[in-house]
């Protein structure tokens, strides 16, 4: 398994996401500079947290037109896993790799803390190894993590399955009360239509070991690994892959 | 917004004429949670007849010259890099042409 994490000028947890693959998975991972276009011989890509390029016009916007997010558009439409966590998932939307855009927070305010998430869709290629309606803890900052899509789409989202995680509290309760930043549905992650691309607000590679306070994250990094080795066997073996 | 070009052949570079202003806002059925906190505040401070208020950004932008090419590139960038379509919607307006 080789992960490719890409640094945007900017980005601020890149070293979280290298080292939770390196250290707490142990598997090969590199940096990749924004101004790159290569990204062969990766299995998955991961869009860090952070502030590219300043989050200036919106957050994301800039950093849609580097020369890596064109890399990375090819990379998933051939069926590369990505996963783009907080700045990486608005990174996402604002190239229409998944729907919706991120905008600030009902509150107004920053929010770095703890969040529960309740795993809506264990069936995807980085939730296997949650349980259905598993609720995990995991930490959440961001001043714009206010998922808005459009009715229609939003239906869409929903019929479909593609709604990865929503906000709820400890018990796993999904409601106004429980939703942190005003996201419609308290959506805190979805998936795109083929499933290999995850936007998700909350940082999954902060939680990745429990000297962090929690290594709820570390299972999707887990799910995500036996994604890829499932479909390195299904190549050897002939069979076509999924993608 | 205005097109009129009697002004373009003669206009030198710098003219007003040249400038735009591209105002960004978000769409009417998108909340807009600044515009929300800024009018509870004016609620505060006594201002009560401002019942809403909505946020949005302006760009000044002055362009290369007032052809055809750069209002066609004007109109792209704002749809592309400016606005995203998703939550928000532009309007380019130009203000040294207004007086002509």
């Amino acid at each position: 398994m080789r992960v490719a994490v890409i640094t945007f000028p900017g980005s601020n947890s890149d070293h979280d996401s290298y080292s939770a693959v390196k250290y707490c998975l142990q598997e090969e991972v590199d940096y990749i500079w924004h101004q790159d276009t290569d990204l062969s011989g990766y299995d998955c890509v991961i869009l860090p947290g952070g502030f590219s390029y300043g989050d200036y016009l919106r957050s994301g916007a800039i950093a849609r037109f580097s020369p890596i997010v064109s890399a990375v558009q090819k990379f998933v439409a051939d069926g590369g896993f990505a996963l783009g966590i907080c700045n990486g998932f608005q990174v996402l939307t604002e190239s229409a790799i998944l729907p919706g855009a991120l905008i600030r927070n009902r509150s107004i305010k920053f929010l770095g803390q703890w969040a529960y998430l309740r795993v809506e869709n264990n069936t995807t290629p980085f939730t296997t190894r949650y349980q259905r309606h598993q609720v995990i803890r995991v930490p959440i900052a961001h001043g714009e993590g206010n998922f808005y899509v459009a009715d229609g789409q939003l239906a869409e989202i929903e019929d479909n399955n593609r709604v990865v995680f929503r906000y709820c509290d400890k018990e796993g309760v999904v409601n106004d009360a429980t939703n942190p930043n005003g996201s419609r549905n308290s959506i805190a992650g979805i998936v795109n239509a083929g499933g290999n691309v995850l936007g998700m607000m909350p940082h999954p590679e902060r939680a990745a070991d429990a000297i962090l306070g929690s290594d709820d994250g570390l299972l999707l990094f887990e799910s995500l690994r036996d994604s890829i080795n499932k479909r390195a066997g299904e190549k050897t073996s002939g069979t076509v892959s999924a993608a | 917004m205005t097109n009129t070009k009697e002004t373009a052949k003669t206009a030198n570079s710098n003219s007003n004429s040249n400038k735009a202003v591209v105002y960004v806002r978000f769409k009417d059925e998108v909340l807009d949670p600044e515009g929300v906190t800024i009018q509870k505040s004016l609620a505060v401070m006594g201002y009560d007849k401002a019942l809403s208020v909505r946020a949005g950004k302006f760009y000044e932008i002055e362009l290369a010259d007032n052809s055809a090419e750069s209002e066609k590139q004007l109109k792209e960038l704002s749809e592309k890099a400016l606005a995203n379509p998703v939550i928000e919607r532009f309007e380019i307006q130009w203000p040294g042409k207004g007086q002509s």
